[in-house]
């Protein structure tokens, strides 16, 4: 799915809570992250709200999680995924 | 006068003209589960076949119990021959695997269906108008699925644009059938209301949909329009034929038996 | 700490929270080995879930009632999110959806070799939901309690969504073994089928492996493969008798000094063969999800062309 990005969704269950994080998707637009989300999320009527934000877009700070490979300055939700290039034939992976 | 092959209540003719364009739409959707071109999809498209086939199961069972012959959704589902269908025909043509014709085929369907169910939200049969306001949601649902996509394939790649413009210029002309009105509503307009004007209402918003999607219905010559009014009446393709054979097989080997 | 460095060393905070029992999350440090594990496991978890899809997809079509058929749909959607969620999880710890998928089309990675068996009766659908989604529960909810948040929380949703899967299959094959002759037989014919492959499903007997004590001690793997199998058998035999179906294994019986059932002695070198890709099915299972993915790339590319010229748009200024 590399011609689509990363979504990650956010579902607030009924009135009065706030969004949760639920997961993330692949789409390759807003519209279709929004319907996939729908779709994926809230098919059991879990869902009241939706928000969908390409995983690129959050800027994320956690002092208390220790992330080795980025210093201070790191703030992506996950390692970054091309820093890991896993050449063929390797083991367990 | 429409024509009423089953000689029966043009109630039910409605009404299995309806569940059957939503039971066969679900048959061939199934079809794309686990081969859709996204697992997102497959999520997606289940959706659709699901609901399409909750309508389908209501109104079937509607029809049995007006019917009064003691069939219930299954018996009508399963026993019943091609002949005895009434599908328009647009849903019955397999799709071969195309993505595209899917989409466009899905987009006519549902953009018809949606103003079908909403004028039906005013039957005077509290069973046929309650299932219409619910599927009026579903509807709106699927189209704007199918439009989502039909937009992206029409004005994405040059390959893309091709099969949906192709898939356009082989699904229009089925459009007149699914358009026409069902077969015995004359008879019933408080059971079947409709809106005059229904069918150009259709036409103009799918043409607009097409438009956008830069892959223009195509103008036909009158003489084509209206071409093939066979599925209403029973006249159908051997394509349906080859869907309901496993569909029905089953069940037909066990008659009697409950599942 | 670098790739380069021992892939099992634990940082000091990794083994605090394994103490704790708390989550590791995706910006934690964690052995190299525990990362590639999990995205290994995880994702042929996920792989599973996808071509898992397969044998019950291939009776939506030709469910004997409507009912059924809307149930199978249902089911198989689910089993497609689950795959989703789990991708996703698998996501957080650094590769892409599409190294994932490319792994499975090229064998590097696996599913679980249950779902290379066919499906050559409806009833067999009902064997599926009974005994297969019966073992991956016993499996799965102790992974609710991974060590890995995503993992955790993936399988917590996936446990909620599972209960109906298994209910399905047990009431699929109660209505055909109490129904005609014909519909007993076709069910008893199913569970004979798919009996000991389930039993197969939780793997090899446990040793004393490095790889399995390592998972146990990471909190990846919380009970052995012996003692999950053994969960599942006493959970199942009591669920045969209630639908009045036997179970292939003359050496069945109950062993009231372990408070258990004692059975059979399990023939794995079958589960390697399937494994090492000789099964029924293994070659079509896998060239049906190919050939999906393969036919499906001119939509996706079409999608992200779409998006690539609302942008250009977007970008030039009114």
């Amino acid at each position: 799915m590399s011609e689509w990005p990363l979504w990650e969704v956010f579902v607030r269950p009924r009135r009065g809570l706030s969004h949760q994080h639920a997961g993330s998707l692949h789409a390759p637009d807003a519209e279709l992250a929004l319907r996939n989300a729908r779709d994926l999320y809230t098919r059991r009527g879990e869902g009241e709200s939706v928000w969908v934000v390409p995983s690129a877009q959050i800027t994320a700070s956690s002092p208390t999680e220790k992330d080795p490979f980025f210093a201070p300055a790191a703030d992506k939700v996950y390692r970054h995924p091309t820093f890991y290039s896993v050449p063929e034939g390797v083991e367990h992976l | 006068m429409s024509p009423e092959p089953d000689g029966a209540d043009p109630r039910v003719s409605c009404l299995l003209a309806l569940a059957d364009d939503a039971l066969v739409t679900s048959q061939v959707l199934s079809g794309w589960v686990a081969a859709a071109p996204a697992i997102e999809e497959d999520v997606a498209i289940a959706n659709v076949a699901l609901d399409q086939l909750g309508v389908a199961r209501a109104l079937l069972a509607r029809a049995g119990e007006l019917e009064g012959r003691g069939r219930d959704e299954d018996a009508l589902a399963m026993r019943r021959d091609p002949a005895d269908f009434r599908n328009a025909l647009l849903v019955e043509r397999p799709d071969d695997g195309d993505f595209a014709v899917a989409m466009v085929r899905l987009l006519l369907l549902a953009t018809a269906q949606l103003q079908r169910y909403a004028d039906l939200r005013a039957s005077d049969d509290p069973v046929l108008a309650g299932v219409a306001a619910k599927a009026v949601h579903e509807a709106a649902y699927h189209r704007d699925h199918a439009r989502t996509w039909v937009l992206r394939l029409g004005d994405g790649t040059p390959e893309s644009h091709r099969r949906t413009r192709a898939a356009v210029h082989a699904e229009w002309p089925h459009l007149d059938e699914l358009l026409a009105p069902l077969p015995g509503a004359d008879r019933v307009p408080t059971f079947a209301p409709a809106t005059p004007g229904y069918a150009d209402g259709v036409r103009a918003q799918l043409a607009a949909d097409l438009t956008e999607a830069t892959v223009p219905a195509p103008t036909l010559a009158p003489a084509s329009a209206g071409a093939d009014h066979r599925g209403r009446e029973g006249r159908h393709t051997p394509h349906l034929a080859a869907l309901l054979a496993p569909m029905q097989e089953l069940a037909r080997a066990h008659p009697g038996a409950t599942w | 700490m670098d790739h380069t460095t021992d892939p099992v060393a634990e940082p000091a905070s990794f083994r605090a929270l394994l103490e704790a029992d708390e989550r590791v999350e995706p910006r934690d440090e964690m052995p190299e080995a525990y990362r590639r594990t999990l995205v290994r496991q995880i994702a042929q978890h996920a792989h599973s879930e996808i071509i898992g899809m397969q044998p019950e997809g291939e009776w939506i079509q030709r469910a004997p009632s409507l009912r059924r058929k809307a149930i199978l749909l249902a089911k198989v959607q689910d089993e497609a999110g689950h795959g989703l969620y789990l991708y996703a999880a698998a996501e957080t710890l650094g590769v892409d959806r599409s190294e994932l998928l490319d792994a499975l089309h090229t064998g590097r990675q696996k599913y679980s070799s249950i779902f290379n068996y066919p499906a050559p009766t409806w009833a067999d659908v009902g064997a599926i939901g009974w005994l297969v989604d019966g073992a991956a529960i016993v499996n799965q909810v102790p992974l609710c309690r991974c060590s890995y948040g995503p993992y955790a929380r993936a399988m917590v949703r996936i446990c909620k969504e599972e209960s109906f899967h298994q209910r399905q299959g047990f009431e699929l094959l109660y209505a055909l073994a109490h129904g005609t002759d014909e519909q007993h037989r076709m069910a008893q014919e199913a569970v004979d089928r798919w009996w000991w492959p389930s039993l197969m499903m939780f793997g090899p007997p446990d040793d004393a492996s490095e790889h399995s004590a390592r998972s146990m001690d990471w909190g990846i793997k919380r009970f052995s493969n012996d003692e999950l199998r053994q969960r599942f058998v006493d959970m199942t035999v009591p669920q045969a008798e209630a639908l009045g179906l036997t179970l292939p294994d003359p050496d069945l019986r109950w062993d009231a000094e372990r408070g258990s059932y004692a059975f059979g002695e399990i023939d794995f070198s079958e589960l390697y063969r399937v494994i090492r890709g000789d099964g029924p099915l293994n070659r079509q299972r896998l060239a049906h999800r190919v050939g999906a993915h393969e036919d499906g790339a001119w939509v996706r590319e079409a999608a992200a062309a779409y998006e690539e010229k609302r942008r250009a748009e977007r970008a030039v200024p009114a």
